[in-house]
């Protein structure tokens, strides 16, 4: 009875389901009642998916366990069970995946899909609102085209479930991030994430201190970019402190600042910073004024200097997103080693990796693999079981949603990819990836490659990519 | 490199990286790089720095040095196929940029072998990765098609790196040749065709090139310079992408029997390939670009080399537009994945063999040089790599590498970061007294 249920729950949700914001929202007096905080709520729902056992497989569950022959149980959407002598319901498809690998979904933290498209015209570069140093009030999610061509690379070559589409990194303050799902929807609300925290996109060192100082204002150094930055959080703690008042003892509401709102979000610990930041002293210049204003660096990203520092991210609860190999093309590049990862691992720090890059995110299973063998050969052994928590549960937790996804445990989103062999190995290929248990890829199966609008009837159209 | 006068240097005590030894490497898992699949029990023979023998059943001579690779993989260096290695630094710092000159008069005179920096960072970084030999490119700037004169050169820790000075003229067609010429693709095809003549016409009356004055539209140092490749005695890589784009180039080579065309990018070329087959045109092309980044690549597809491959033409791998400056090494990944297409029903890959020769003797083909590059077969540079298991899977190394029969070192810049901050901690002194 149980189960019919959430199946019938299943369906009238769906079709139910409102495609825009409610005009209902509640009001003060309450603490965070003053003003709607989800206003564009995610209209996302699970697509219909067959109840499925997957067997035979080595999985990587995303957490650091391995099971060599073992099975994966999902069904209405959620991971059922993963184990080894798993029984099979008369109801379920069974698919043998003998020699083959089973991981959770792919997270990319760190995407500028939607945002920054393919094609890559003027007319649809969205990614950065660079008309001020700190533009904390504009949100990415309303520069997404759920069209980018992008998002199906994404799904069918590197087996990505969840990406983070960020504002780009010409501000201090870049604007508030949007969690999606990787599926195709004719809304940005349509694909996103339902629940995620926000995040907020900061930026250090020299991308601000460029654009600025060439506009001749500042930030035109580091020290001007710190300067905006602290100036900034100053007047988020008395923005936060009118609204704290009204909201806990009534009176004259205060005016409303959209910039101010997802700052006061940061200071409350509902919108994660996520800081674009190279340097190890710069990171930790941030860090002190994290605490300056009390608030968290979630995690930095680009981190190409995380390794000098390993140890007082950790000491701070900092993760650090970082590539495999990226150096050189700038300045605050210079310091790469291919064992970023590997030196955050070894000291226990919080890590993962991340693309920033349409091409990048497409085999962000191959920067692991790479990361990882370069650990190995400098001293220190990572088993893949481990090192694939930089592609699953440490993004997800970074992206606050470590409850939801990021796993195969029991009860949590059933974002399964299934690879034609070892997904540490450059020949190995996603064969199946699953989102909320639908199956949205299959590379047998020619219908199940999605086209977005942009691609129908161009040259191309619908080719295996 | 040249390997008597570094002999000669050492003979008389000059600082010198180790000398160009007579070596045998026996015992190994043998990439010849022409395509064909790995032999095992393999030797290969370099004498004064080049290869005299490679295969399964090759004699070792008396009195070369022996290197038992114990059933391990070697292989010719990667010869990487379109680069700005050496010729830019920090792309940020543009005192270091030395890859294109929007204040120049010049363009196609443009020679970049000046330019290379054999200490430049990235040669080191990716000589450490196998990567023996790069094609240099230049960039080309706002006024002009033409960007200049392209190198080889090779990554080996000495300050000789130009292989071949002004072994090609780059050309940027498409979307960046037209924006260049002055904002259409008819600007672009009407400053080539113009350039053409004039060079033609410069090289029927040099001397009538010295009163035209400042409006020229050609320089007396690019047309100069141009001569060779309307002799088709220097290539010509033109930079395309489209299609339509690629057809108007191969029409223009009807028209001028004698240019010496190579296509570099060629996103789209797998519509028009049989075209391009029967042109005798080589393309360089990226391997795993498959966005329609651009409206002159709506139909990008990672079986694109596979296909224009199966159709007849020769195909090897170039960095078009993914970090040209640094990022060679990353050509073996690349290869690897066009091997993983194979197994995805309707896609194009490479086999194993021919996946490797992408990066090794079809790009050193393509740039007329398969003779001297990109395989072991006799005669061919000593560029030879022994690695530690299969060069294209992921995290595989090279653990020596020749260059023209030298060993090379086997640090780099990064590496030395690495041992400095393996253990991220202060110590009883600073991080800057631990070297």
């Amino acid at each position: 009875m149980g189960a019919s249920l959430v199946a019938l729950a299943g369906c009238t949700t769906a079709q139910t389901r409102p495609e825009t914001a409610s005009a209902d929202q509640s009001r003060a007096p309450g603490r965070g009642k003053g003003y709607s905080h989800d206003p564009y709520p995610s209209t996302y729902h699970a697509y219909p998916g067959a109840a499925t056992l997957v067997t035979n497989v080595t999985v990587l569950d995303g957490e650091g366990g391995r099971i060599e022959g073992g099975s994966v149980l999902f069904r209405d959407g959620k991971i059922v069970a993963v184990g080894q002598n798993l029984s099979r319901d008369a109801d379920v498809t069974v698919i043998d995946g003998q020699g083959k690998y089973v991981t959770p979904g792919v997270i990319d933290i760190h995407s500028h899909l939607g945002d920054y498209p393919s094609p890559g015209v003027p007319a649809l570069s969205d990614g950065n609102e660079a008309t001020g140093p700190v533009t904390a009030d504009v949100w990415a999610e309303h520069s997404v085209w759920p069209q980018d061509p992008g998002f199906s690379r994404a799904l069918t070559n590197g087996g990505v479930t969840t990406l983070q589409i960020l504002p780009g990194s010409a501000n201090l303050f870049g604007g508030r991030s949007v969690v999606l799902k990787n599926v195709y929807a004719r809304t940005m609300q349509g694909m996103k994430f339902p629940g995620a925290p926000y995040g907020l996109k900061m930026a250090c060192g020299e991308n601000p201190k460029r654009v600025y100082g060439s506009k001749g204002r500042q930030p035109s150094t580091r020290m001007g970019n710190i300067a905006v930055d602290r100036q900034t959080w100053a007047k988020a703690a008395e923005y936060k402190r009118r609204w704290d008042r009204y909201e806990d003892k009534g009176g004259e509401m205060p005016g409303r600042d959209i910039a101010m709102d997802t700052l006061r979000g940061v200071l409350d610990g509902e919108i994660l910073i996520q800081n674009h930041c190279y340097r190890a002293d710069e990171m930790a210049n941030v860090l002190d004024m994290a605490k300056e204003f009390g608030y968290k660096v979630t995690a930095f990203h680009h981190a190409v200097e995380a390794y000098k520092i390993a140890d007082l991210l950790k000491e701070n609860d900092t993760c650090a997103a970082v590539w495999a190999d990226w150096y050189g093309f700038k300045m605050e590049a210079y310091d790469a080693v291919n064992e970023n990862l590997a030196i955050l691992e070894k000291q226990g720090t919080c890590a993962m990796i991340h693309s920033d890059d349409e091409n990048g995110i497409q085999r962000l299973n191959q920067e692991v693999a790479k990361a990882r063998m370069s650990g190995i050969k400098a001293g220190y052994g990572i088993s893949e079981a481990q090192a694939w928590r930089w592609l699953a549960i440490n993004p997800a937790k970074a992206l606050g949603i470590a409850d939801r996804t990021g796993s195969l445990k029991p009860g949590k989103m059933a974002d399964v990819v299934l690879w034609n062999g070892n997904p540490f190995s450059v020949y190995t290929r996603p064969q199946m990836v699953w989102v909320d248990g639908a199956l949205l890829y299959d590379a047998n199966n020619p219908k199940l490659r999605p086209v977005s609008d942009f691609e129908l009837g161009q040259p191309g159209e619908g080719d295996v990519k | 490199m040249k390997a008597l006068l570094l002999s000669a240097a050492a003979a008389i005590g000059l600082a010198a990286p180790a000398c160009a030894q007579d070596i045998a490497i026996t015992n190994a898992k043998l990439v010849v790089g022409d395509g064909s699949a790995p032999v095992e029990g393999g030797t290969v023979v370099v004498r004064g720095g080049r290869v005299v023998a490679a295969g399964a059943g090759v004699a070792v001579p008396a009195g070369v040095r022996v290197i038992d690779a114990g059933g391990r993989w070697v292989s010719p260096g990667i010869f990487a196929g379109f680069t700005r290695m050496g010729i830019v630094e920090v792309d940020g710092v543009e005192a270091t940029n030395d890859t294109s000159a929007a204040n120049s008069p010049f363009d196609a005179a443009l020679d970049v072998a000046p330019a290379v920096n054999p200490k430049s960072t990235p040669l080191a970084v990716n000589r450490l990765e196998g990567v023996t030999r790069a094609v240099v490119a230049p960039d080309n700037s706002s006024g002009s098609i033409f960007a200049g004169q392209g190198a080889v050169i090779d990554t080996g820790a000495d300050m000789d790196a130009v292989t071949k000075p002004r072994a090609f003229q780059f050309m940027e067609y498409g979307e960046a040749g037209a924006r260049a010429a002055g904002g259409s693709r008819s600007a672009a095809y009407a400053l080539l065709k113009n350039t053409l003549f004039e060079v033609r016409d410069y090289v029927r009356n040099p001397a009538g090139f010295n009163d035209r004055g400042k409006e020229a539209l050609l320089t007396r140092a690019d047309a100069e310079a141009l001569v060779p490749v309307v002799q088709g005695r220097t290539l010509l890589l033109a930079h395309v992408e489209r299609a339509s784009d690629i057809l108007v180039l191969l029409q223009l080579k009807r028209e001028m029997p004698g240019l010496k065309l190579v296509l570099v990018g060629a996103t789209e070329g797998w519509t028009v390939a049989r075209e391009i087959a029967a042109a005798g045109v080589p393309v360089i092309a990226s391997a795993v670009a498959d966005l329609p980044s651009s409206f002159e690549q709506l139909a990008a597809t990672q079986s694109n080399i596979g296909r224009m491959k199966t159709a007849g033409v020769l195909v090897g791998i170039g960095t078009i537009n993914q970090d040209e400056a640094r990022q060679a090494r990353w050509e073996k990944q690349y290869a690897g994945n066009l091997v993983a297409l194979g197994r995805i029903p309707g896609a194009s890959g490479l086999s194993w063999g021919e996946a490797f020769a992408a990066i090794s003797s079809r790009t050193a083909e393509a740039l007329g040089m398969g003779d001297e590059f990109g395989s072991l077969r006799s005669g061919r540079r000593g560029d030879v790599v022994i690695w530690d298991g299969d060069p294209l899977e992921l995290g595989s190394s090279a653990t020596q590498v020749f260059i023209d029969g030298v060993e090379q070192p086997m640090t780099s810049r990064q590496t030395r970061l690495r041992d400095r901050y393996w253990n991220p901690r202060e110590g009883a002194l600073p991080k800057a007294y631990q070297h």
